[in-house]
């Protein structure tokens, strides 16, 4: 099953153009949400988004010559979605997935699957990819039977594109697929492949990306290169709420190079022939100085700053029951400041207007709302829209991939003809993207005198987490061109995916609980949702909750998990980290070195994760690293796990990174984080020494999204790694080395 | 001004203005996409190419510095079709996310090699310092780069 | 100040030695105890020690890159060779665990180990001697109650005869100002407190004032500016060039973060004095301040207004330095420029232009090379400017340029000469050891 290099190397990336091929797409509409399905359910009976998009010529082609392509309205983002999805559709059209070429989302070609996030993709479209492959193959099995003249149930497939016949008789996909129809709906419940015979899936395939990456393929958005194409460079105020007060236009546009600069209301942006002008001369208009069009920024801390805003409280959680009488009680408040999304590369896209038809090439995670909010933007007719995902760095959330690409959209108008290549620089992305919103949640539990949790109270406080754009209302150029678009009120995401709220409802079975989520819909500071939302910051709170009760009761932490719960897929993600980890002869706290666990299922929906940690301190300094993490992680059916384990060892490392040092840092008339200097991240020097992660083989089980299942874990893990090291909890992030410090005092 | 640099072993002449930095002329002008812009202030990376040797950031290298020393861009180590020992060991290893930062991570890891064909874990570490990745995959980063030097001391491998 | 290129001149030392009186040399040994437990030490002085220790930044020298703190082995190097600084925790056999108070005083004032042996005057026994008791004893409570490392330093590398300790009895005749700290009555309570915290465990002057032929200080220049690890440790007295800009508001602040906007970054050997700072009381570090801004004669008008004077619209002769350095304007264009040209992101932060920075105004060149050449490196994870090395980017002709075209872009002072031999000098002294 192993493929060289060679033979994966640049399969089908950057969407290939604007290659236009209509079909067959059920009719859309819906405001979104995260991860929500970008359609109408159509065929609520079909599984994942077959739902929405039901005919099987949407998802999977297969020409004459038995080559095959697969669309999918999911992007790649660097979780390996790709390798996935293929592997998915190889395996239940049983053929070798190196004859399957992938198109991901593109507004023209594939499936509107709303976005890519929340980890739904395996979910929404391996789902729907799973049962269209299956749909697909019993279609050429009974053609070929009819072809045959024998009944269908003699027939087989042996993972080689051909549908084999008694005697040695064959057919190739090809052969049958040139006179068979696709354009028909999916069936229910057709039979999926005895995952006991699967070829291709639970096998860590390579990923199909992956050579390219590393051998200067032109594997990014970025690395898009267009004929005639022109760099462009947006001017902005340092951060979100300010703008630049005069900047000297007239001479700067006579810079030799500059083509043009485009001005509409207080968009500005400069226009020329190469990259380094355009910088040249973005930098000399960026001279001027700025002013703050916004209410000036909180100094305070996040509880004061959200506590003295307007709120709403959600009910999330309200069960009573339990009579047994509380004999202790504890109570805590955890905080998070606003997080930085921080991608390597900051965004970028291309857009090109020719002819009335304006295409743009964005690293989005909603390539369709791209479309819509450009068409709004500019007021060209939807169908003149095409968007195209095309990779970017790595993003966690919403970062500014969609306020470039409107920007870019916008510019391009402006210069029919000419593709227009724009790329915001470093301190750009730091001051205009929407930020991983400050949280804080106050937590309060009691115990019996047997050691059950008998009461828990859980209040969160957060500004919103989806703010993403579907109209020019979401989009920063939407703000400032004349006449200007107005933003929409933000929403709260309901549960059971929710926002601020998400993981809030632990997992626990505990018979009293009551979970507030108080929704701050006014925002200090622009905030989107960024990667798994305010799992991070709630689970971080439960499971130092769980430990402090532990502690008061002294009861091990593991088992006092395990006796409040009943869930057999999180006790075995619990017991098998315990088991590799060698949880219970681990090293106790002894002033420097402690261990901590954290656990949760994703949204009390994905994957299930359990994370243990390992930690050393300095005392002298309070200067810490994480020795070893050990994860074990339940996403249902593994397609590629290996891929899995990189998701969750990625996790890890950010979640480290989020919990003990990031922060971004204001003064009350802009950020004052704006490169790595004034915004520092886990450096190579600091990760750990070891990550090992074991995945729960549940072959045939649903697939359970993995991309953020280690965040909220990992947390927590490491500020309960922290306490049992040096007997002081923390609860206020970033876990500072100069506050472990404070904490431990001089001797 | 026309300038002649020595990229990938050919001698190449571009068009420029001395001040440009490598990177925009390694990207837009010889059309290189391993480079990357990732911060332009020399803190991140993603622009690592290797000048006579050195791995440097080519987003502040100007090109009146460059003068005839060698570069080296993860192009010229190998192609898609015949990786090199380092892009083969971060290939096997599954050494991406997204993979932005990777070129980078894979120039800087090459002049250690160069000078170090056999470093210990600390000391790729401490090499790979300036280099920063946003996805984490430094453990799968080291491993690749401690595949490629054939070292034995690799740690606990992650299940695949 | 992590280390100063003291030390003396072979040819010089040799005759001291030979003439120093021989019966001076022998110093006795004292007698070895049994580490005192921690409960031993009130927490309350254990505390005070810390803060002590803070100033006196025992931690830099004493703690080798990746090392354990206090357990030493930091390669100290000299134009005589390289010293490692020794192990101060209490560990019995390795460190000082066995030394008795007594024994500790005798090393902080005299220079003298337990053993008798002398100590070489990187160590900073020609301040600490102004030490009180009291204080030393807090710091020795300090330092018994830390853990206790097992670490051997590797055996110091001096050209030869300096290896040969008792040449030292010599130099400390000479050098050696035993007279106790005396504070000036027509002072303030804070500036005595300053003066006693800069003259003694600050140890300031060490790297603040030149050295005479024989490595120590020239007391006749206290303050005038000295070198340390190949960077200008710029003058605290009325000739640093920035002296008006300093208040001791700025310099209390620069101190305890590392960075004003009014003089630059603390790079080279300041960074982590003010790292060490970061962690002492504002009080004192004010105290330092207060002290300090005397010497530079800013410190009482300062004083007074609470704030520096307003520094005058920063300095930019864009045109003429370009017209003149062509060069080095592509090289600043290209290389520098993104942080630090006009419209450059850092600016909005509160970050210095060059025109205020204290290197460029400088006589000496030096630590405008340095920082071009190092760059000011990440400290594990905490929030402070970047800049990158470009060691390995620039020749040395090529940081002569852009250093020419700083000066005449940024400042109004005259060219600085012979700019290529100081790069090539510079790279050799900021080599570490
Ligand atoms: S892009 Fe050059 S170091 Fe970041
Ligand atoms: S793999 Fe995404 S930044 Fe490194």
């Amino acid at each position: 099953m192993k493929r060289s290099a060679s033979q994966l190397n640049r399969r089908a990336f950057l969407g290939a153009g604007a290659l236009t091929v209509a079909f067959a797409m059920a009719p859309r509409a819906l405001a979104q949400l995260p991860g929500a399905s970008g359609g109408t359910a159509v065929r609520p009976d079909l599984p994942g988004d077959l739902k929405s998009t039901p005919m099987l010529d949407a998802w999977i082609r297969i020409d004459a010559k038995s080559a095959i392509t697969v669309f999918t309205g999911k992007a790649e983002l660097g979780q390996g979605i790709k390798t996935a999805l293929i592997q998915v559709a190889a395996e239940e059209l049983d053929v070798d997935p190196g004859t399957i070429t992938l198109v991901t989302a593109d507004t023209a070609r594939t499936p509107d699957e709303g976005l890519t996030a929340a980890s739904h993709s395996m979910q929404d479209s391996g789902t729907a990819i799973m049962n269209a492959a299956a749909n697909v193959r019993m279609l050429l099995t009974n053609a070929a039977a009819r072809t045959m003249n024998v009944a269908p149930e003699t027939l087989s497939t042996s993972g080689d594109g051909q549908i084999h016949g008694a005697g040695g008789k064959r057919l190739s996909y090809g052969e049958i697929a040139a006179s068979l129809s696709l354009h028909v709906e999916a069936q229910p419940n057709v039979p999926l492949r005895d995952p006991a015979s699967y070829r291709t899936i639970g096998t860590s395939w390579p990923r199909v990306d992956i050579p390219a990456k590393v051998t200067g393929g032109e594997a990014y958005v970025q690395d898009l290169r267009l004929p005639g194409m022109l760099h462009a460079r947006i001017l902005r105020g340092p951060s979100s709420g300010t703008r630049l007060k005069n900047p000297p236009i007239d001479a700067v546009a006579k810079m030799s190079g500059v083509v043009k600069i485009v001005q509409n209301g207080a968009f500005l942006a400069v226009v020329a022939e190469e990259e380094w002008t355009a910088i040249t001369a973005m930098r000399a208009l960026q001279a001027a100085p700025f002013e703050r069009t916004a209410p000036p920024l909180p100094q305070t801390g996040v509880v004061e700053t959200l506590t003295r805003l307007p709120s709403r409280p959600i009910t999330v959680l309200d069960a009573a029951g339990g009579t047994a009488v509380p004999v202790r009680t504890i109570k805590a408040r955890y905080t998070r400041p606003w997080l930085a999304h921080g991608s390597i590369g900051p965004s970028c896209a291309v857009a090109w207007f020719k002819n009335g038809e304006m295409t743009i090439w964005s690293h989005s995670q909603g390539i369709f709302d791209v479309r819509r909010v450009a068409a709004d933007l500019l007021g060209l007719d939807i169908e003149n829209v095409h968007a195209i995902h095309a990779e970017g760095a790595g993003c966690y959330g919403q970062n500014g991939a969609d306020d470039v690409a409107a920007d870019a959209a916008l510019i391009a108008h402006e210069l029919e003809g000419h593709p227009i290549r724009l790329q915001w620089m470093r301190e750009q992305e730091f001051g205009w993207e929407p930020l991983g919103p400050g949280m804080f949640v106050d937590l309060e539990a009691a115990m019996d005198d047997q050691n059950r949790i008998v009461a828990w109270r859980h209040d969160v406080w957060s500004t919103p987490h989806n703010t993403r754009p579907n109209t020019a209302g979401g989009v920063l150029a939407g703000w400032e061109v004349t006449p200007p678009f107005k933003a929409p009120e933000p929403q709260p995401i309901p549960m059971p995916e929710g926002g601020g709220d998400r993981n809030s409802n632990p997992l626990y079975a505990l018979p009293a609980m009551n979970v507030v989520y108080h929704f701050v819909p006014e925002m200090p500071m622009r905030t989107s949702a960024m990667r798994s939302l305010g799992g991070h910051m709630n689970i971080f709170a439960i499971e130092q909750l769980f430990d402090e009760l532990a502690a008061s009761a002294g009861i091990d932490p593991l088992d006092l998990r395990l006796a409040h719960m009943t869930d057999q897929r999180a006790r075995d993600v619990m017991t098998l980290a315990a088991e590799r980890f060698g949880w219970s002869a681990r090293p106790r706290g002894d002033g420097r070195r402690g261990c901590g666990m954290g656990f949760a299922q994703y949204k009390n929906l994905e994957a299930y994760c359990a994370v243990m940690m390992e930690v050393e301190v300095e005392r002298e300094t309070g200067d810490y690293r994480v020795k070893r993490a050990v994860a074990a992680v339940d996403c249902g059916q593994a397609v590629n796990p290996n891929a899995v384990a990189n998701q969750i060892e990625g996790a890890i490392i950010q979640a480290i990174s989020w919990t003990s040092r990031e922060m971004v840092t204001t003064k009350p008339t802009h950020l004052t984080s704006f490169d790595w200097g004034s915004y520092p991240i886990l450096r190579f020097s600091s990760v750990p020494d070891a990550i090992e992660v074991h995945i729960v083989d549940r072959p045939g089980m649903p697939f359970l999204g993995t991309a953020e299942a280690g965040q909220g874990p990992a947390g927590a893990a490491l500020a309960n790694a922290l306490a049992a090291a040096i007997g002081v909890r923390l609860r206020d992030m970033p876990l500072t080395p100069v506050k472990v410090k404070a904490a431990i005092g001089v001797i | 001004m026309t300038l002649t640099l020595n990229v990938n072993g050919q001698t190449r002449s571009v068009e420029a203005d001395p001040a440009t930095p490598l990177l925009y002329v390694l990207r837009n002008g010889l059309g290189l996409s391993g480079p990357k812009y990732g911060c332009g202030l020399g803190q991140c990376g993603a622009c690592t190419v290797q000048l006579d040797g050195e791995a440097v950031f080519s987003c502040l290298t100007p090109l009146a510095v460059v003068g005839e020393r060698p570069v080296v861009t993860v192009e010229g180590l190998g192609t898609g079709e015949a990786p090199s020992v380092l892009q083969k060991a971060f290939i096997y290893e599954q050494a991406a996310q997204c993979g932005y930062c990777i070129a980078g991570m894979i120039m800087r890891a090459q002049a250690l090699l160069d000078a170090n064909p056999s470093p210990s874990d600390a000391e790729i570490r401490a090499h790979m310092e300036p280099n920063l990745c946003r996805c984490g995959t430094h453990m799968r980063i080291l491993r690749a780069v401690r595949r490629a030097a054939g070292s034995k001391n690799a740690e606990t491998e992650a299940v695949r | 100040m992590r280390f100063r290129t003291c030390l003396l001149g072979g040819a010089a030392l040799a005759i001291l030695g030979a003439c120093g009186a021989y019966a001076l040399t022998l110093r006795s040994s004292m007698a070895a105890i049994t580490p005192p437990s921690q409960a031993s030490f009130d927490k309350v002085t254990v505390e005070k020690g810390a803060i002590l220790a803070a100033i006196a930044d025992c931690t830099v020298c004493h703690t080798a890159p990746g090392g354990e703190p206090f357990a030493g082995g930091l390669p100290l190097k000299t134009p005589f060779g390289t010293l490692y600084s020794t192990n101060i925790t209490p560990e019995e056999t390795t460190g000082v665990g066995s030394w008795s108070l007594e024994a500790f005083k005798r090393a902080m004032r005299e220079g003298v180990d337990r053993q008798g042996d002398y100590l070489y005057p990187a160590f900073p026994y020609t301040h600490y001697n102004h030490v009180a008791d009291d204080d030393l004893a807090a710091l020795y409570a300090f330092l018994m109650t830390r853990r206790p490392v097992k670490a051997t330093p590797p055996p110091n590398d001096l050209i030869p005869p300096l290896g040969f300790r008792p040449l030292l009895a010599g130099w400390n005749l000479l050098f050696l100002d035993e007279a106790p700290f005396a504070p000036a009555e027509d002072q303030s309570a804070e500036w005595n407190r300053g003066a006693y915290l800069v003259e003694g465990l600050g140890h300031c002057g060490l790297c603040h004032t030149p050295l005479n032929l024989a490595g120590a200080e020239k007391t006749s220049k206290t303050f005038a500016g000295g070198v340390a690890e190949g960077w200008t440790a710029p003058p605290l007295d009325a000739s640093n060039p920035n002296a008006a800009r300093w208040s001791v508001d700025r310099l209390t602040a620069y101190l305890r973060s590392g960075l004003d906007a009014e003089h630059g970054v603390a790079a080279g050997p300041m960074g982590p004095v003010t790292h060490g700072l970061s962690t002492v009381p504002e009080g004192e570090v004010r105290a330092i301040a207060v002290y300090i801004t005397s010497k530079m004669e800013t410190g009482e008008s300062a004083q007074q207004h609470g704030e520096s004077l307003p520094a005058a619209k920063p300095l930019d002769n864009a045109e003429e330095a370009a017209a003149t350095h062509q060069a080095g304007a592509a090289i600043f264009a290209g290389a520098c420029a993104g942080c630090h040209g006009t419209g450059a992101p850092m600016s909005s932060d509160g970050r210095p232009s060059l025109a205020l920075t204290t290197d460029l105004a400088a006589d000496d060149p030096r630590n405008t090379i340095q920082t071009i050449l190092q760059g000011i490196p990440e400290l594990a994870g905490q929030k402070r400017p970047l800049m990158p090395s470009f060691a390995g980017v620039f020749s040395d002709r090529d940081v002569a340029e852009v250093t020419a075209y700083l000066r005449v872009r940024f400042t109004d002072q005259p060219a600085w000469p012979n700019l290529h031999d100081a790069v090539v000098e510079a790279r050799n002294e900021g080599e570490k050891p």
